[in-house]
């Protein structure tokens, strides 16, 4: 690893990669930028095993008939993709990497304000990682990664309290994660650094820190009950030893809806920063774009139970939820809203990150606008447990959180390696990944209206199905090698890309005004914040030419 | 049914049509005629409330409006019309079986006639399932211990796809059937063929084999309730609470006596949970229901018989629902 980075030049000035060489030095690191890739290398890993799940998934429904695997290894494929890609993927992805790496930065710190901690979660991220994977070897589990009792507690024979242990562990990553961003957010942002002049991403960051801080605790909570039922037989969940099997979606889905937003408000964070820096304009409605990431935050933890509208609940009750369902819609549209009138009057730049930002605004705009479909009662009730829904949380998760983390990902390559990456083959990839999510995952709303359920290992008893079964694992191929591209470009781009200036952007945010890659301490000085938000207006005023960015 | 929901589909095809295609139109206009060019800088724009105040209104106005429309389509879904025909249906891995109020049975296939209501009261065995028709846009999860209810009508004759839409396990894809509508005279002939006889008749039995009898007398006398006329009426509770005797009431009284006890009677009763299956509650409810003069078996006396309980079952539309 350290070999790869190591830059040849003799003149290279010390930064956070040269600094120390060897193993340990990366292992017993405090540094929020080895952690971050750390993680970086870590959540690659599990996002291409989940990976090689989906697409085996889409391997077997290519026919109607099982044939490619057998319906207990199908069941178990689902299970540990969605297991391995919620836990193990989405949840660390933006904060644990590029949150890890910017959120010290863009607020002109030193480090985050617990570096051990943060190391730690580092340890239990990959603590519950082998955990799982051993789990995955020695037989994995078959629930679906919703665990739904009475089925997960006494039915089925898998290993699911190991699975249920490792998500436990890796949750308290995950809470670390959220205290340490709480913490540094509060007490850590340079002098100047107001609450109205952070940038939109730290706003993005702090609202999921709140969400991995108060939900997170409920899923474990509901994983100890699951494994008391399971191994001690204590009744809580199934009927049969006088519980309620409603009280385990209650619970499990109290945690796993603001999920859904520890996965997709970080990836928004990124939106508003590649917008703004490739229209080269303050973000219009910065305030708005601000809190509206809070609001999420907290309707976010209102609207759970849409996800159970046929599961037995009081039609009062869904009726509740939905409405709050409608109110979260709101602060979303707003988003969007705010990100296409930045465009206006912009001067707009075509870099792949942008690419990947348009990606996302088309991606989440289909995503959330079929959530209304969802969120209508009437509708829902034809529509959950179909492959509708597959489709609208794939678009949000995949087209949305993913996208958000890619586009990150180039904007911010060269700040964290040192080098630019191949900027055709960026744009190439970008292209890649967009027509084959859609193509893999647009079929599926279809299908899903036409009633074909989730989690069907054979759809022999209706054949209709075939065709937009096929497209859909075409366009999954297509999208497998939109995902190899940039790994292996930006692997290539370490050792031949071309070295980066510190802000080869032009782009604003304290993070772009020391080294590219940054010294260990980020800041040669501590810097003092005089200029808002996103003050393009001053980087390219004419004047800004002759003289040289501070650092 | 499936036209009010394909109905509010379209309405919802059409409106998140038109908002995609405002932002579409805006990215693709905005990113063409806004695209970088030498020499000319981006406009700084702060922001503007009353646009914001506009953007979160409009959609919001429009999304009370989903709302309360998929709501009203809902509440549609979620009430039976209370003289439909009754089949009760027991799930298990991986097995749909389903028992039509006359006594005919059948797994994984559900005979149904044209143009009149069905009622679905359903129970699993083990886990949860779902008993989703997508040609009928209706779907409800299947739940351990306890009832649940679906009900449609189907307007033409056909076979429709019946699925399990609940993840339960390893042939949980295999947990298909078919929903056979026939025309009327079809499915008095397919009625007709070996029937063992109204299922409240077997629970007729099944009451009398457990010895029920002995203490649900038909006059006041008997250490328990008195069942007759029992069904759809509020019942007093020991702990001073009123329930209303639905289905849910019926079989939770007979596995577990104890919970809600009525008023004036002493906690003797044992409970039946092990000792009855899934098949022989359904069959005992059934029983209870028909001395109850509500629901006969035969759905074509029920009309005239409705009269009475109707006002009480307007007052608590879906009360067997709620659970």
């Amino acid at each position: 690893m350290s070999m790869e980075i190591a830059i040849p030049q003799a003149v290279e000035q010390e930064n956070y990669l040269n600094k120390e060489y060897g193993v340990w030095s990366w292992l017993l690191t405090t540094d929020h930028k080895r952690i971050a890739l750390l993680y970086l290398i870590s959540i690659t890993f599990f996002f291409f095993i989940g990976g090689f799940f989906a697409l085996l998934i889409r391997l077997e429904l290519l026919t109607p008939a099982g044939d490619l695997v057998q319906a207990d290894t199908y069941n178990k494929l689902f299970t540990m993709h969605g297991m391995v890609m919620v836990f193990f993927f989405l949840i660390p992805s933006i904060p644990a990497v590029l949150g890890n790496f910017l959120v010290p930065l863009m607020i002109g710190a030193k480090d985050l304000a617990f570096p051990r901690i943060n190391l730690l979660s580092w340890y239990l991220y990959i603590i519950g990682g082998v955990m799982m994977l051993h789990c995955m070897l020695t037989g994995g589990v078959d629930t679906g990664w919703t665990f739904y009792a009475p089925f997960s507690t006494n039915f089925t024979n898998t290993k699911i309290v190991e699975a249920g242990l490792a998500i436990f562990v890796v949750g308290f990553s995950s809470i670390l994660t959220g205290l340490n961003f709480v913490v540094t957010i509060h007490r850590m942002r340079a002098p100047g650094m107001t609450w109205s002049r952070l940038p939109l991403f730290i706003w993005a960051h702090y609202a999921t820190s709140i969400i991995q801080l108060l939900g997170t605790p409920v899923i474990a909570v509901t994983i100890v009950m699951v494994a008391a039922e399971r191994a001690l037989h204590l009744g809580i969940f199934d009927p049969r030893l006088g519980g309620d099997p409603l009280l385990f979606q209650h619970l499990f889905w109290f945690y796993s809806h603001p999920a859904v937003y520890i996965m997709i408000l970080p990836s928004m964070g990124i939106i508003s920063e590649i917008l703004a820096c490739f229209s080269r304009k303050r973000i219009f409605g910065y305030t708005f774009v601000a809190f509206s990431s809070i609001a999420i935050a907290v309707f976010g933890f209102l609207v759970w139970a849409h996800h159970m509208f046929v599961a037995g609940m009081s039609v009062y009750a869904a009726l509740v939820f939905s409405l709050l369902s409608y109110a979260v819609a709101v602060p979303s549209a707003i988003k969007v809203f705010n990100w296409t009138a930045t465009l206006y009057k912009g001067s707009i730049h075509y870099d792949a990150p942008m690419l990947y930002a348009f990606g996302f605004l088309g991606l989440f705009t289909i995503g959330g606008l079929t959530g209304l479909f969802l969120a209508a009662l009437g509708i829902d009730v034809h529509v959950t447990d179909t492959y509708f829904v597959v489709a609208h949380f794939h678009y949000i998760m995949v087209g949305g959180a993913v996208m958000g983390y890619l586009g990150g990902m180039h904007f911010w390559w060269p700040k964290i390696s040192g080098r630019l990456y191949p900027e055709g083959w960026a744009r190439l990839a970008a292209l890649i990944v967009f027509i084959g999510f859609n193509l893999t995952f647009f079929p599926q709303f279809l299908l899903g209206y036409m009633g074909m359920p989730r989690r069907y290992y054979d759809y022999s008893h209706m054949p209709e199905f075939q065709v937009l079964n096929v497209l859909s694992t075409a366009g999954a191929t297509v999208l497998g090698v939109g995902y190899l591209l940039p790994m292996i470009y930006f692997l290539w781009s370490m050792r031949y890309g071309k070295p980066a200036s510190d802000n080869p952007w032009n782009a604003a945010g304290l993070e772009w005004k020391t080294a590219s890659p940054p010294p260990t301490f980020n800041f040669e000085e501590e810097p003092v914040v005089t200029w808002e938000a996103y003050n393009y207006e001053e980087l390219d005023a004419p004047h800004s030419e002759e003289v040289p960015v501070a650092r | 049914m499936a036209r009010n929901v394909d109905a509010l589909y379209i309405f919802l095809l059409i409106v998140c049509g038109m908002m995609t295609l405002l932002i579409f139109v805006c990215l693709v206009y905005f990113s063409a005629r806004f695209r970088h060019r030498p020499g000319v800088r981006a406009e700084q724009i702060e922001g503007s409330t009353p646009l914001e105040i506009t953007w979160s209104a409009i959609p919001f106005v429009i999304f009370m409006v989903i709302f309360a429309w998929g709501a009203v389509v809902y509440f549609q879904e979620r009430t039976p019309p209370t003289d439909s025909t009754e089949v009760y249906v027991v799930a298990k891995q991986w097995m749909w079986k389903l028992e039509h109020a006359e006594g005919q049975r059948e797994i994984n296939e559900l005979h149904i006639p044209v143009g009149r209501d069905v009622k679905l009261i359903m129970t699993s065995q083990d886990v949860i399932h779902s008993f989703y028709i997508p040609a009928f846009r209706m779907k409800q999860d299947v739940l351990p211990g306890r009832y649940t209810v679906e009900w449609f009508r189907a307007t033409k004759p056909g076979v429709y796809h019946l699925f399990c839409a609940e993840y339960c396990g390893t042939q949980h894809s295999g947990m298909v059937g078919d929903i056979v509508v026939q025309e009327p005279a079809q499915y008095e002939a397919w009625m007709n063929g070996g029937s063992t006889g109204p299922l409240s008749a077997t629970g007729e039995k099944v009451f009398s084999e457990l010895g029920c009898a002995t203490c649900h007398r038909n006059d006041t006398q008997g250490r328990g309730p008195n069942l007759n006329g029992v069904f759809g009426k509020p019942v007093q509770l020991e702990d001073g609470r009123s329930v209303t005797a639905d289905e849910n009431y019926l079989r939770e009284c007979i596995l577990d006596p104890g919970s809600k006890r009525v008023k004036g009677f002493q906690p003797i009763m044992p409970t039946f949970r092990g000792l009855v299956s899934e098949e022989q509650v359904n069959a005992l409810v059934a029983y209870i229901k028909s001395i109850s003069g509500t629901k006969a078996g035969d759905s074509g006396k029920a009309s005239a018989s409705a009269a009475a309980p109707q006002p009480a079952a307007k007052a608590q539309p879906n009360g067997s629902q709620v659970q």
